[in-house]
């Protein structure tokens, strides 16, 4: 079995994963040292485990020793990896949070939105998530980095 | 970097390939270009060609060797080189490969450059892979920028600090100062870092808690400002900001634990924040809850901690299953320091037990067994005991032990009732316990036999259940057949015979369990009168069974009806004191021919002198 080492009782997001049911993953944020297989086997581990979940489940599932709080939109699994002891309910709405500005900077963003732009992606995680923590909760400030930042480009 | 239209390209070509093989090959094509592009040198098409690598490193392919372009990007004056070289750095570099050292350099640079977005580039990387060695090079940079002016930068630095705390704790000293004046800040996204950079702090270092315990006032004046205030961009549903709410609410948990001081002073507040926080949404329910953690947590005066405990008693109501859910997560934690409080909402926890979700429904379980007791225990009992008919598979074993356990705690006479509901799910081990628990209730010796026997009728497949079974027909098989209790239906000696025959040839049986059938028989030879010789010629056929231990058995009391016939009421009716001794290695005390797998100690106090085969016969059972 792998053994994921981690630091015991940090309270930090271990990663944030977008897959989809399919099993392909749109983005992976790693804010633990993992190596690559051990990536590659969470990234299946996740998908298998919540993926068999529907609406009658809650959006919580206690996965190895953390657990996983995600919300799916559409065919897209939005997940985050956190502590045993960390508040479900605030992860939960800063996923939402999350989701609100991608769909307002890709204007009703679609799956193939962030296939094809996932360098964007990545700088919208990155605005918002930094070191394992929330970073910036502010919709608006958000956006209006992610424009300036664009007109650099 | 507008994504180049060869990018696009390419992610549409992959997208189209048919099969994983086909995918394969335009890959490996794909990487052969980026790699002889990469071999040309500065031409402006690098910065493409990485981010072509880095989506096909996204599905999963190797991609190392783009590590060292990821390096020359960084050093690259162009932004848009920068940006891909340090996208793909996180990426592709951790801290356990070489070339990340050779970025650390680059860092530098950038954290002084003159764009803040150069600058922050260059922090976020530093906070995502940022390596032991590159946190200790670069912490004084981090701790200069943290008192620098401008809002955009203080954010990152503060987490960038907080990442170079958790990698190397000893530099957190080089941070304390500056945490303590970030609170001073109006910006929302400033002080949520600050508050979660001085958490790390009091966490690594206790003596770093007591410097900043005083803190506290600071931040309870704080939340009011913010909790009152009303700032429209951190707005979520009504609630202002949250996560900053939740965050503060941790440290403030932090610094009264343990601390009568600062937890008095956090009473008024907390209560205030409990009843006035509207949770009608996930965003309060949130806040919500991360305060009834706080309260619990710290040295709370009990009307505060009853306030808390409702708290959670309302979330049990809520619709949302979410809410339910970690609800209960909480009062388990609390059920055992709060017991009475937790018990005024068994009713809804109880009522969780229905719900759809198998997790949801676990919460539910342990819950209502800790809060089983001795005035409850009857209607705790049913509601159990329906829930084990209904509960997914998963639960069963975890049902079945923990209403044992409450049974033998309160209410002996339900263990049986559990036999027959779950005899299957029931551990080994629980046999003696049950059958000494059946030995001691002698007012319960007719139902119990008789209700044994209809299950043992009904189906043999669970081994626990029929062992027990067996064991109460041989010993109680006259009250079974006499019949002398409301269990109407007598029991022909016929019929007994039949159902301990098929308990013997029955394939499901196991060896322990025949064994327990054939000395049930043998027993039965002492209390019926007309089918003496069907026994007689049962046993007689296991004489020559496979099975070793049966079979000796079988020789044994062959041997008692043979040569000891005119002993065999007074042998059977054993004089001798047996102990039973569980697996556990407990000694128990048992009446009677104990059925007893396991080794059995004699005791003889008269000395009475017994034919060795007959001391056999009482140990094996």
């Amino acid at each position: 079995a792998l053994s994921v080492t981690v630091q015991p009782r940090c309270k930090i997001i271990r990663f944030i994963l977008i897959q989809n049911r399919a099993g392909k993953t749109r983005l992976a944020k790693w804010y633990m040292q993992f190596d690559d297989d051990e990536k590659q086997k969470l990234i299946e581990e996740v998908h298998a485990v919540v993926t068999v979940r529907d609406a009658k489940h809650t959006n919580f599932v206690e996965f190895r020793n953390f657990k996983i709080i995600y919300r799916r939109y559409a065919g897209l699994y939005f997940c985050i990896c956190v502590d045993v002891t960390d508040n479900n309910l605030a992860y939960l709405e800063a996923i939402h949070n999350f989701v609100e500005v991608l769909n307002e900077y890709f204007h009703n963003v679609c799956e193939l939105d962030l296939v094809f732009n996932f360098y964007k992606v990545y700088t919208v995680v990155d605005e918002m998530f930094l070191a394992g923590e929330i970073r910036e909760t502010s919709q608006t400030k958000v956006l209006k980095q992610l424009l300036m930042l664009q007109s650099l480009e | 970097m507008t994504p180049s239209v060869r990018l696009q390209e390419m992610i549409r070509v992959i997208r189209s390939a048919r099969t994983q093989g086909e995918e394969r090959g335009i890959i490996q094509k794909e990487c052969a270009d980026i790699r002889a592009q990469f071999r040309q040198g500065d031409n402006g098409e690098r910065s493409h060609s990485l981010a072509k690598l880095l989506y096909v490193h996204m599905l999963g392919y190797p991609a190392h060797f783009g590590q060292m372009e990821c390096v020359r990007l960084i050093a690259s004056p162009r932004y848009s080189e920068k940006r891909i070289g340090y996208l793909g750095a996180m990426m592709l570099l951790d801290e356990k490969q070489d070339a990340s050292l050779l970025i650390t350099n680059s860092i530098k640079n950038d954290l002084s450059h003159s764009s803040q977005y150069v600058q922050s580039l260059a922090l976020c990387t530093l906070a995502c892979m940022g390596s032991a060695e590159m946190c200790r090079d670069l912490a004084p940079e981090i701790e200069r920028l943290l008192r620098a002016s401008n809002c955009y930068i203080k954010k990152k630095a503060t987490l960038c600090a907080v990442h170079i705390i958790r990698k190397v704790p000893e530099l957190a000293e080089l941070f304390t100062p500056s945490a303590r004046s970030l609170l001073s800040e109006k910006n929302h996204g400033v002080l949520h870092g600050a508050v979660v950079l001085i958490t790390e702090l009091c966490e690594h270092n206790p003596d770093t808690l007591d410097q900043f315990r005083k803190l506290y006032r600071l931040l309870l004046l704080f939340f009011s400002y913010h909790f009152i205030s009303y700032s429209p961009e951190h707005n979520v549903a009504g609630i202002s900001d949250p996560f900053l709410q939740v965050r503060i609410l941790r440290l403030l948990r932090i610094l009264g634990h343990n601390n009568d001081t600062a937890s008095d002073a956090m009473n008024d507040l907390l209560a205030q924040v409990a009843t006035n926080t509207d949770s009608s949404k996930t965003a309060g329910s949130a806040v919500l809850y991360e305060t009834v953690l706080t309260i619990m947590d710290i040295n709370s005066e009990s009307g505060l901690r009853v306030l808390a405990v409702n708290i959670l008693g309302r979330f049990l109501l809520n619709n949302d299953r979410n809410i339910r859910y970690i609800s209960m997560t909480s009062l388990q934690k609390i059920v055992q320091t709060d017991h009475n409080a937790v018990q005024r909402h068994r009713g809804t926890i109880v009522d969780c037990l229905k719900d759809q979700d198998t997790s949801v429904k676990r919460r539910a379980l342990e819950l209502s067994l800790a809060l089983v007791s001795a005035v409850n225990i009857r209607s705790m009992m049913k509601e159990l005991l329906i829930f084990l008919s209904t509960c997914p598979p998963e639960l069963r074993s975890q049902t079945t032990s923990g209403i044992f356990n409450v049974a033998e705690r309160y209410q002996q006479s339900f263990v049986l009732h559990i036999y027959l509901f779950a005899g299957g799910d029931v551990r080994d081990e629980t046999v003696p316990n049950l059958i000494q628990l059946i030995t001691t209730a002698s007012e319960l010796h007719c139902y119990t036999v008789h209700k044994l026997y209809r299950a043992l009728v009904k189906e043999i497949s669970q081994q626990p259940l029929v062992q027990v079974a067996c064991w109460c027909i041989g010993e109680y098989g006259d009250l079974l057949l006499k019949g002398e209790c409301e269990e109407i239906e007598p029991v022909t000696e016929d019929d007994v015979l039949d159902a301990l025959e098929t308990v013997l040839q029955s394939h499901m049986s196991s060896p322990a369990t025949r064994g327990f059938a054939l000395t049930a028989t043998m027993k039965l030879s002492t209390r019926i009168t007309d089918n003496v010789d069907r026994i007689r010629s049962i046993v007689s056929i296991y004489g020559s069974c496979i099975d070793l231990e049966l079979q000796q058995r079988a020789v044994e009391y062959n041997a008692l009806f043979k040569k000891y016939d005119h002993m065999r009421y007074r042998r059977v009716f054993s004089y001798v004191q047996l102990q039973m001794k569980a697996p556990s290695g407990n000694v128990i005390p048992a009446h009677g021919l104990g059925q007893v797998t396991q080794t059995v100690v004699l005791n003889n106090p008269n000395k009475a002198s017994l034919p060795c085969l007959f001391l056999c016969s009482c140990l094996s059972h």
